[in-house]
């Protein structure tokens, strides 16, 4: 499996945010997007989510089911949480589980118990910190499995373990042959990530 | 199929929760609707005449009330963006959602009616009627309400524009529904003629509102 963006532009309220992207993405390869502030690497995740459209250029995902898009066959991470305040732990991840591809109930145990959060299933979302968001997010990944993560500052409100156990996970997710692109300020926790270095005025 | 459920289902429990719109609109309806004989006196004949047309008004501004809730709050917490990234169709998504909010919001409207038709001096016959119409009806108000909701999360603009981008197109709801009432109660058209045409906007806009409720919000993607 291959990610493959060729040339790709992205144009957003009149501005040009970047031009000629190019990368390639192999089978258990990790993508790290860095950048200052403002040089596109939220538009480019949610570019290749399939939540904007580019405005040149192509994508493509070489050896991934060829009826589906790149943004179906992806796990988009972004800064909201698509939460929902009165639905207890347990039951918003159920949803994700059952809409984003039908998983079983029993995926959801095991991902909850992987984040940590198997304690609180009947709790509300709404008492949830943001650390403990962030990581309801992240049994979403777990629960329903998807080839290529597109994480959004994915370390953004965690602290010190919960950075080990999301770099444990991408780990393990890179060991079965996934795809992770991350737009981050800090490091990942990855041994090995090859850098993608947006800039203004590409 | 499950994910349409999953859909139906979540949004029902959300509007039935602590903070969710199930409630307000059958409030508002009986609130309007009680207001009405105050506001016209004790005059039954009158009340009687135009009872089925308060009813009608009624329940078309309080299908409104919740409306800006069913894409907005999706759109803002960003469940939106993962319901792009699932493999079921928008169309069918926003099918499902619109579903999930006229059960928890116009249902209530139909089953609401036939008591508030005792307040306007509606005999058991006309008052049938009102809820038969109201019960075909208000899933055009809904579906309809879905292209609105669409538009004006793409647009950003909340509240009183969404009323006003939704009630011109409710009027021939409006009209086959009252008019099929008022055929059933005094005649003289039969009250099959306006029924039928009303079952045909319904059909029309369930049809016609996710499409185009999802062509906005695709042309909006930002």
């Amino acid at each position: 499996m291959r990610l493959v963006g060729s040339d790709l532009a992205c144009v957003r309220g009149g501005r040009q945010v970047f031009r000629d992207l190019n990368f390639a993405l192999g089978a258990g390869e990790a993508l790290a997007v860095t950048g200052p502030n403002g040089a596109g690497k939220s538009s480019l995740l949610r570019l290749l989510a399939g939540l904007l459209r580019p405005s040149e250029g192509r994508l493509a995902l070489e050896g991934g089911e060829a009826e589906l898009s790149v943004g179906e066959q992806a796990h988009y991470l972004g800064h909201q949480d698509a939460l929902k305040p009165s639905l207890s732990v347990g039951e918003n991840l159920r949803f994700w589980g059952r809409f984003l591809g039908g998983a079983a109930a029993a995926a959801d145990t095991k991902a909850l118990a992987a984040v940590g959060l198997d304690e609180l299933v009947h709790l509300p979302a709404g008492y949830l910190s943001a650390g403990q968001r962030r990581r309801l997010s992240l049994a979403r990944l777990l629960a329903v499995p998807r080839p290529i993560w597109l994480l959004d500052e994915p370390t953004a409100a965690l602290d010190t373990a919960a950075q080990g156990m999301l770099a444990g996970l991408m780990r393990a997710h890179l060991a079965d042959g996934g795809l992770i692109l991350a737009a981050t300020h800090g490091p990942l926790g990855l041994d090995k990530a090859n850098e993608l270095r947006l800039g203004r005025g590409r | 199929m499950t994910a349409l459920g999953a859909l139906l289902v979540r949004d029902m429990r959300l509007a039935v929760r602590v903070g969710g719109g199930a409630l307000t609109g059958v409030l508002f309806f009986l609130i309007v609707v009680t207001l009405v004989p105050f506001a016209v006196g004790p005059d039954l004949v009158l009340l009687a005449r135009i009872g089925p047309a308060i009813l009608w008004l009624g329940a078309l501004l309080a299908s409104l009330l919740a409306l800006d809730r069913l894409i907005a709050m999706d759109y803002e917490d960003g469940s939106f963006d993962l319901i792009l990234t699932a493999r079921t169709p928008l169309e069918l998504a926003l099918a499902a959602k619109a579903l999930a909010h006229w059960l928890t919001t116009g249902l209530p409207l139909v089953v609401a009616a036939p008591l508030l038709g005792l307040l306007l001096n509606l005999d058991p016959r006309a008052t049938g009627a009102v809820a038969l119409t109201l019960l075909v009806g208000t899933p055009a108000l809904t579906f309809i309400g879905l292209i609105g909701a669409a538009l004006t999360v793409v647009l950003r603009r909340g509240g009183l524009l969404l009323a006003i981008l939704v009630l011109p197109l409710t009027i021939p709801v409006l009209i086959f529904g009252v008019s099929a009432s008022n055929a059933a109660i005094v005649g003289p058209v039969p009250f099959g003629t306006p029924f039928t045409i009303l079952c045909a906007l319904t059909l029309m806009s369930i049809v016609v509102g996710p499409f185009a409720a999802a062509l906005a919000l695709r042309q909006g993607l930002d």
